[in-house]
């Protein structure tokens, strides 16, 4: 914020650049034989509007710098919230002191070359939104206020949300690379308690996006909210079961999720995933077909190149439930004795193609079972594929629901349960980096009382 | 203003190490406050804090990467009834500091500059020393720490086929000064320690996990501690090869002494922290003084307990930390608050008040939370027991405070049959209901522990250290989500 260190978005890009270009030639003069930097800057405000006032004015203002250097194939980190060139140079230092007490190994080392990124396109990721606090305090109140209306028997709020963040990164190496781009994202967001007979339940909604110009209008995103709360009202613990479940849009990118931390390079080089030696094979049933997409426009998780500079690529993942590629970054792509994916960093948009049904066409093929609105804890075993986790949701028979639940588990192994995926609906959700429908898996083990 | 008079060695040295460093003087931060103080701000506040952390991990049996990061920076609030109007600079320096503060105090539209108070130096606990942690080992020791644990581990058993080891400390420094005087410093070091096997035996693989530490120097790692780490990780690995499907519905459930507190934490804990309390959004609001547990339970936040990785000499609004009774014999007796929930409250601030850096608002948070030992010996408890399951270890938890329904996932876990222990089984959840789960507690252990120094809370998307702790307890009905069948009721 002072003249010396002043960063914007306008200024900044070149300004960063400048310095992981720095950083960089101080490395290779501090005697490493390759190094690479990451920078980033990002500035924003968020406002809460709780019982129709405002409760909180955050303003947001962040700026960072990591360097990684070799010394052969030894290797040294260091990072800095301090962008002045004194601290800077502090931080290659220490990282080139850091790398002398490293082993040598031989995977160690920059990505090749000729892997990375030619060009930087123009993946539509930045999108300013010119609103002030007062603005966002008025969008906010108007959303909490539909939830609030949205029915009597909501009492009580967290409040809503309205936040708007932009920033640059910036990512250079000493093989030449150096690319950045800006880019945003702004989020509307509301919780609401209801109550009944002295009981009470929460439930939120939210959007986000790279445009402020694809979000909902705030009322819309308010009444979900009331919505999903109310209907969480009286709910009763299941006796325990095996029944098919339903996984509705927004929590079955969890389920999808959890593909990505198995087929991640360190997970399977420490064979610490129950997808080892799996590629080529079939881990989903036939009708599940994976693509990752990393250049869609506005998309959440959208790169033109990895953590690496390596150039991301559209690419079949699963196809007809046969996994077709790892997410491999270049050191345990080396260790694995394959070439990197360009997934330094995780993945880039998964995107879950649908089997042509609607939500309610789900509800209907599954007749009797459990739809989940809510999972809790991280019950996920991630050698074995063991899934057990607290839900709540909505008990349907005949394909209607019938009543609320609350307190109970639904348990199964991950393996089985990508294995006897029936259908993936068309209502996607698209509010983070896996999209994909509403997902019916054929049986699991409920439990409550 | 007078110049400070310290009761405190630590906060002169912090001011110099952080304020004067940065050229920033008394009367700047009597600006700042002055500028932050307008109209109707009831209390503002400024949050410096210069945190220096590094990490060594080992794969393979080599040291892979050393790494290090500095972040610095301050936080300023201005408080308003409920409004709170925040910001922050990662640069403390002074024209970034009244930018800062202009921007916080915009929550109130107009007003004319406030009065600060004079400075009241606090004095803190002394709970640790106020070291920096990461030169307390050369480097070279480090590395050879990892190597030798490595080793020594693939030495305990040929099925290990995999160590992850990593050493990790942090030095945090934090200043805090706030409108009504209050003027604090604090010096915390923090260490860690973690360990991952994965074992094999023909097609079963399993992994197993442990570690600890807490606000000590690096010869808290003396070589016994870390072996006793690596045994327990290949020892939970090992067990888990030869583990059985789970179990699935409620039964007797009985929770072994120490980690499996984190019943407690997301249980009772999380619903009884002022923020909730005050919004009337926990399941627990309004019943101050009601049963909520068996007589048998007593349970309190302790953030004063001498080096533990949740005890702060002050928290991160200056105020010293508590030993808080929340449930006393099973009634409950009170909330965890920091400044601001407190006087919206009406009562005072527990010393709860913490944030996970300068870039983040405090929030009431738990530091140690541990139920008291009761009268049973473990034997005893586990064999009262005819059907059920005995939890020993467990990864994380999670609780919906407005709902008070909470889970959490058992890693080691046995079958309890006529009294005995039976095979271990598969990874499970548990689900309950905080405000009623401790009144089905029938016996409580004489064996009370806290966890090894692994806990970290997360709260609105803050991090911070955290202990929990409690001796074996004999639950009559929690349901466990495995996928086994039901085995039926207990006696």
């Amino acid at each position: 914020m002072t003249a010396r260190t002043a960063l914007s978005l306008q200024t900044g890009l070149g300004t960063l650049q400048g310095k992981v270009s720095d950083v960089l030639k101080l490395a290779k003069q501090l005697g490493a034989t390759q190094a690479e930097a990451h920078a980033n800057f990002g500035t924003g405000f968020s406002v809460n509007v709780r019982m129709r006032e405002v409760e909180t004015l955050r303003h947001q203002r962040d700026q960072g710098l990591s360097v990684t250097v070799w010394l052969g194939h030894r290797k040294g980190s260091a990072s800095t919230s301090d962008l002045r060139p004194e601290a800077l140079e502090e931080s290659v230092r220490k990282a080139c002191a850091l790398a002398k007490y490293g082993a040598e190994d031989p995977a160690s080392g920059l990505a090749d070359a000729n892997r990375l990124a030619k060009n930087v396109p123009d993946l539509s990721l930045y999108h300013p939104w010119a609103i002030d606090p007062a603005a966002a305090i008025e969008l906010a109140t108007a959303c909490e206020a539909a939830a609030l209306d949205h029915d009597p028997r909501v009492t009580n709020s967290e409040g809503a949300s309205v936040s708007t963040s932009e920033g640059l990164r910036v990512y250079g190496n000493s093989h030449g690379f150096l690319g950045g781009y800006p880019e945003s994202d702004h989020s509307i967001s509301c919780s609401v308690v209801a109550v009944q007979d002295g009981a009470m339940e929460t439930d939120y909604e939210y959007a986000v996006a790279r445009d402020a110009a694809d979000l909902p209008p705030p009322a819309e995103v308010g009444a979900e909210a009331g919505r999903r709360t109310v209907a969480r009202l009286g709910g009763t613990k299941l006796e325990t079961r095996t029944a098919p479940v339903l996984f509705p849009a927004r929590v079955a990118r969890g389920l999808i999720g959890h593909l990505l931390g198995a087929i991640s390079g360190g997970a399977l080089y420490r064979k610490s995933s129950f997808l080892v030696d799996a590629l080529g094979k079939p881990v989903f049933a036939s009708r599940v077909t994976i693509d990752e997409k990393p250049h869609l426009p506005k998309g959440l998780n959208s790169a033109p190149f990895d953590n690496e500079g390596v150039t991301t690529t559209e690419r079949r993942l699963v196809d007809s439930g046969v996994l077709g590629g790892y997410l491999l970054g270049s050191y345990y792509a080396r260790k694995l004795g394959m070439q990197t994916t360009g997934n330094a960093g995780g993945a880039h948009n998964l995107v879950v193609h649908d089997t042509g049904k609607s939500f309610g066409e789900l509800v209907q093929m599954m007749g009797n079972g459990l739809i989940i609105a809510d999972l809790m804890g991280s019950g996920i075993n991630p050698v074995t594929g063991d899934y057990s986790r607290g839900a709540s949701g909505f008990w349907v028979e005949n394909g209607k629901i019938q009543y609320p639940v609350t307190e109970i588990t639904i348990a199964g192994n991950l393996k089985d349960m990508y294995q006897h995926i029936l259908g993936i609906g068309t209502d996607v959700d698209r509010r983070g980096g896996v999209l994909t429908g509403s997902i019916l898996v054929e049986e699991m083990t409920v439990a409550g009382s | 203003m007078n110049a400070v008079v310290t009761p405190d060695a630590s906060l002169a040295r912090v001011r110099g190490q952080v304020l004067e460093a940065a050229g920033i003087a008394d009367r700047d931060l009597e600006r700042a406050l002055g500028t932050l103080m307008r109209g109707a701000v009831d209390n503002a506040d400024l949050y410096f804090e210069v945190s220096r952390q590094e990490s060594w991990t080992l794969e393979d049996g080599i040291v892979k990467e050393g790494a290090h990061s500095i972040e610095q920076g301050v936080g300023v609030r201005a408080m308003s009834g409920e409004k709170t109007g925040f910001a922050y600079s990662d640069e403390v320096v002074v024209p970034a500091l009244l930018q800062a503060s202009a921007a916080a105090s915009a929550i109130v539209r107009q007003g004319q500059q406030g009065r600060v108070q004079a400075w009241q130096p606090r004095a803190g606990h002394r709970l640790y020393a106020p070291i920096d942690p990461l030169p307390t080992l050369k480097d070279d020791d480090k590395v050879a720490l990892l190597q030798r644990i490595d080793s020594e581990v693939r030495a305990l058993d040929p099925r290990v086929k995999q160590v992850v080891a990593s050493l990790a400390a942090a030095h945090d420094v934090i200043l805090v000064c706030a409108s009504d005087g209050t003027m604090a410093a604090d010096v915390r070091p923090l260490v860690r320690f973690n360990i991952s096997v994965i074992v094999e035996d023909g097609d079963k693989r399993e992994q197993g996990y442990s570690g600890g530490g807490g606000r000590f120097g690096y010869d808290y790692f003396t070589p016994e501690r870390v072996l006793d780490f690596g045994r327990e990780a290949v020892r939970q690995a090992i067990v888990n090869l030869d583990a059985v499907p789970a179990p699935s519905g409620e039964m007797v459930v009985v929770l072994g002494p120490g980690w499996p507190g984190v019943l407690l934490h997301e249980a009772i804990g999380h619903g009884l922290e002022g923020d909730f309390n005050r919004k009337g959004t926990s399941a627990f609001t309004g019943r101050i003084g009601e049963r909520v547990a068996s007589d048998l339970c007593t349970v309190v936040d302790d953030g004063t307990l001498p080096g533990r990785r949740g005890s702060l000499n002050v928290d991160d609004e200056g105020t010293p930390t508590r030993n808080t009774v929340l449930i006393e014999n099973g009634i409950l007796r009170g909330y965890l608050q920091d400044r601001m929930n407190a006087r919206l409250m009406g009562v005072e601030s527990t010393g709860n008040g913490r944030r996970q850096s300068f870039a983040h608002t405090p929030m009431p948070r738990m530091t140690n939370t541990y139920m008291l030992a009761g009268p049973h010996h473990p034997d005893e408890i586990i064999a009262s027991v005819k059907k059920g399951v005995y939890a020993r270890n467990f990864g994380g938890g999670q609780v919906d405070i407005t709902s008070g329904k909470f889970v959490f996932s058992a890693t080691e876990a046995y079958r309890i049959e006529n009294g005995r222990l039976g095979a271990p089984i598969r990874d499970a959840t548990l689900v309950g209901d905080g405000p009623t789960v401790l009144n089905r507690v029938t016996m409580v252990g004489n064996d009370m522990a806290l966890d090894s120094g692994i806990g970290v809370c997360g709260k609105e998307g803050q991090s911070v250290p955290v202990g929990v702790g409690q001796p074996t307890l004999r639950i009559d009905g929690l349901t466990v989500g495995g996928t086994a069948g039901d085995m039926g009721g207990d006696e």
